[in-house]
């Protein structure tokens, strides 16, 4: 399920695509960095991008969106805000894996490959993180946890959601603030006027 | 020609690198180990305290990142060298532990014995790496400075003898540097094992000017990270054989193609090739000789099938990767056509140990037809995880046993999965089966790239195929019909039996027959190992596969299909309600007499309540296959 353009994204898309494409030669063998380089400021390779680097190469995009759909590091769907990224190694995959990896789908109700619509959490797996002694092992953004269960998996979730809580709750706050300062302010002019 | 000739110009290097370095003797190093493994252990914070602490008490001492010194289940790990003690490796460190070392250490002199795991150097106080039973049997050539030198600093290298085997080389002919390569019987340490001299010598002889050589460190396994751990602590040492390699081939531009998911692998590579550029060791002239270098990295976008040679040639030129009828061979027409040769990062990481230490050295190392050592990532049921490197020849039994030291908690060993998802699965029998190219092959596995992964009883063994097959089917490039569609239709199988769909014991020939076909009918070796591990599991053990099927039971209680989770009601206490709080989906309920019992319906065989129920009750048992359920409530009730 492709997730709808932000507002404005279309713009930044557009701009990052041409700031790329500006000091790469236009090859085909600089096809795959420059996917790589539009990723790493984009997050994601969305399918405008991808046709407007077919189109400054010359080759069509369904070649382009066929390369991109064969190696594992483009991804299509913008990572959320919190990227989860389950090990699915070997060593993880023989302790339980797989049981994290459906407690989460359970929990935000989305497949791996997956981001959920408020784009709050994206759901991956990967093949091996590297630290196998701590199988199995989860990654939240940049954190790796180690020994994950289902319970953990739930405490992990009211972590994250407890963070965003807060953050939600800071925002109104805030916007309080300056409802309180529009207030003065207007008070203030009042008073000047009389 | 100029005037100062090439070993001249490196004694120079050498000497200034070591003025640097005796300067530094005096004050003590603290070196942290954070290679991706030692990071996920927290090894970041560690090396921050170390700075913290050395800064608030004002003390001379040098903190460095080194690489993985292999001993993965110990992270984060330290060695701190202070002058007149033996340096000290420091396992399991945290926060408060860094305190007390540099309080206790580096200021009081006290080394803390009791908490070290082991000395550097041999020494009259503490035991060293050879006086463990990992150390007896392990013989590091590849990793013998991993995590010992910091990967970021060029000089050290020097001052350990880096760079002179280049510099020998570059005083010897093209062809006897090939000589002693081949003399060497080194062999390609990839996964087929094919002779590297034999590949380099049809390249050098391919007409044409333009010649390329690639070290190939895209190493895709799920469970494998040799080539990552080596990069990351020690790129010097590859980059040095990549730049011998592409003199004796004669290659103009070299290239190292590394996984976009290892960055800092690729970070620490590209800052190794820096350094060696302003040294004058990579570009124009290198050493001042008439010999002149490129060395440039790509970045693959991780398929599995990139590690195929052919396919990472067409990934570089930005199409699909998929691999190509040969021949031609690479050697002959590669990237861009011209004569190619794509060396893994381990065969490179051996040639500056053959020319400096001699081809003789190298063959007295392993086994005549597989000389040198073998380098694997242990990993699975096993205590000792990390990287390992011994001799070839060593038997799975001391490899499992002894430098592993066996399977945590008394558990019974199953089966050890070797060479990755297209290995084989081997059983006790196959133990004392010496690690070598041909000896594994005969097994029905294969060296593969590295990959080790230990079993124990708890682990299905369909279920293990299972596993690696979903791989191998995802990662097919879809060229030929036998892979594509033959990996689907036999995943499909084994998903029916680890349901307990298939009821005909017949589907076992059916597999067997469709494994061989796939095995004759692909072009690369991704299809042609695939049924690989379908083989052996059902050659090893058919038995678990047959009471899948006829019994629609899953031995190893691992199935989910085939398993109920079930509460003893005699062993339950009523006191404790662990499991309903650890029940992700609460499915387990107090019954009205205080007992726990399990909501078939809800229950989502996550395994908690069977892992948390306490040791003393061990209430919690998985019935498999489900059926005995009823039988057992039918007593209960």
């Amino acid at each position: 399920m492709p997730v709808e353009l932000l507002e404005g994204e279309r713009e930044t898309i557009l701009s990052e695509v041409e700031n790329t494409l500006q000091d790469k030669e236009k090859t085909r063998e600089n096809l795959i960095p420059i996917l790589q380089q539009v990723q790493k400021k984009l997050g994601y390779l969305p399918g405008l991008a991808m046709e407007k680097i077919g189109e400054a190469l010359g080759i069509p995009a369904v070649d382009v969106f066929g390369l991109a759909t064969f190696y594992d590091q483009f991804r299509l769907n913008p990572p959320g805000e919190h990227e989860i990224k389950v090990c699915m190694g070997t060593a993880c995959y023989m302790t339980g894996g797989r049981i994290a990896l459906d407690s989460f789908k359970r929990k935000l109700e989305i497949n791996e490959g997956e981001t959920t619509s408020d784009r709050k959490y994206s759901l991956e797996r990967v093949a091996c993180v590297g630290c196998c002694t701590m199988a199995p092992v989860v990654v939240v953004d940049e954190r790796i946890e180690g020994h994950v269960t289902a319970t953990r998996v739930d405490g992990l979730m009211l972590e994250l959601q407890g963070e965003a809580g807060k953050e939600d709750h800071a925002e109104e706050e805030r916007e309080e603030e300056q409802e309180g300062e529009e207030r003065e302010e207007i008070q203030e002019e009042g008073e000047q006027e009389q | 020609m100029s005037t100062v000739s090439v070993s001249e110009s490196y004694a120079e290097l050498k000497s200034a690198a070591e003025e640097k370095y005796n300067a530094l003797q005096d004050t003590p190093v603290i070196m942290v180990g954070t290679a991706s493994c030692g990071k996920a252990a927290g090894a970041d914070k560690v090396k921050e305290a170390f700075e913290e602490e050395i800064r608030a008490k004002g003390l001379d001492a040098r903190v460095v990142e080194v690489g993985c010194m292999g001993h993965c289940y110990a992270e984060p790990l330290a060695v701190v060298s202070k002058p007149g003690f033996p340096g000290l490796c420091y396992a399991n460190l945290d926060e408060g532990f860094v305190k007390r070392l540099v309080d206790d250490f580096l200021i009081n002199d006290d080394p803390c014995y009791e908490y070290a795991m082991v000395a550097l150097e041999p020494n009259e106080v503490f035991p060293t790496f050879s006086d463990f039973p990992r150390g007896v049997y392990e013989h590091k050539i590849v990793l013998e400075h991993c995590g010992f030198i910091d990967p970021g600093d060029i000089d050290q290298y020097i001052v350990e003898g880096g760079y002179e085997a280049l510099s020998r080389a570059l005083e010897m002919t093209p062809e006897e540097v090939m000589e002693e390569i081949n003399e060497s019987g080194l062999r390609g340490r990839g996964g087929a094992g094919f002779p590297a001299a034999e590949k380099w010598e049809v390249a050098r002889e391919a007409p044409g000017d333009v010649k390329y050589i690639i070290a190939n460190g895209d190493e895709g396994d799920p469970g494998a990270f040799m080539d990552r751990g080596i990069l990351e602590s020690n790129p010097h040492l590859v980059l040095e054989g990549l730049i011998i390699s592409a003199y004796a081939i004669g290659a103009q531009e070299a290239y190292f193609y590394i996984r976009a998911e290892y960055p800092q692998a690729v970070e620490r590579t590209r800052e190794a090739i820096r350094q060696a550029k302003e040294k004058g060791l990579v570009g124009p002239s290198i050493l001042g000789s008439d010999y002149d270098l490129d060395v440039k990295i790509f970045q693959g976008s991780g398929a599995f099938i990139c590690g195929e040679s052919s396919a990472l040639v067409k990934s570089m030129e930005g199409h699909m990767g998929m691999p190509e009828q040969r021949p031609p061979r690479l050697s002959i027409s590669g990237y861009r056509g011209k004569p190619t040769v794509v060396n893994n990062v381990k065969t490179l990481g051996y040639v500056p140990h053959i020319l400096r230490k001699g081809a003789e050295w190298f063959r007295g190392i392993g086994n005549p037809d597989s000389p040198g050592t073998v380098v694997f990532a242990l990993v699975g049921k096993v205590n000792n995880t990390g990287l390992v490197e011994v001799p070839m020849g060593t038997t799975l039994r001391q490899l499992i046993y002894d430098v592993g030291e066996g399977i945590p908690g008394d558990k019974q060993f199953k089966a050890v999965q070797i060479g990755g998802p297209s290995g084989g699965c081997l059983p006790e029998s196959a133990l004392d089966i010496p690690i070598d190219f041909d000896s594994l092959r005969e097994a029905g596995a294969m060296m593969g790239s590295g990959g080790l992964v230990v079993l124990d009883e708890d682990d299905c063994m369909v279920s293990v195929a299972h596993f690696f097959l979903d791989f191998t089917q995802k990662e097919s490039c879809g060229k030929c019909t036998f892979c594509r569609l033959g990996t689907k239709h036999m995943l499909d199988i084994l998903e029916r039996i680890t349901r307990g769909e298939e009821e005909d014991l017949k589907v076992l020939d059916h597999l067997q027959e469709l494994a061989e076909d796939v095995r004759a009918g692909s072009l690369c070796n991704l299809g042609r190992t695939a049924p690989n591990p379908i083989l052996t599991t059902l050659r090893y053990f058919r038995d678990e596969y047959e009471a899948h099927i006829t019994e629609r039971c899953c031995p190893a209680r691992m199935c989910p299909d085939l398993i109920t989770f079930y509460i003893e009601p005699p062993k339950c206490s009523k006191l404790c309600s662990v499991c309903v709080g650890s029940c992700p989906t609460e499915a387990i309920y107090t019954r009205e007499d205080g007992l726990k019992a399990i909501d078939q319906e809800k229950c989502v065989k996550c395994n908690n309540c069977y892992l948390t129920c306490p040791p003393e009750y061990l209430a919690v048992v998985k019935l498999s296959p489900p059926e005995l359920l009823e039988e057992k409530e039918g007593k209960s009730s």
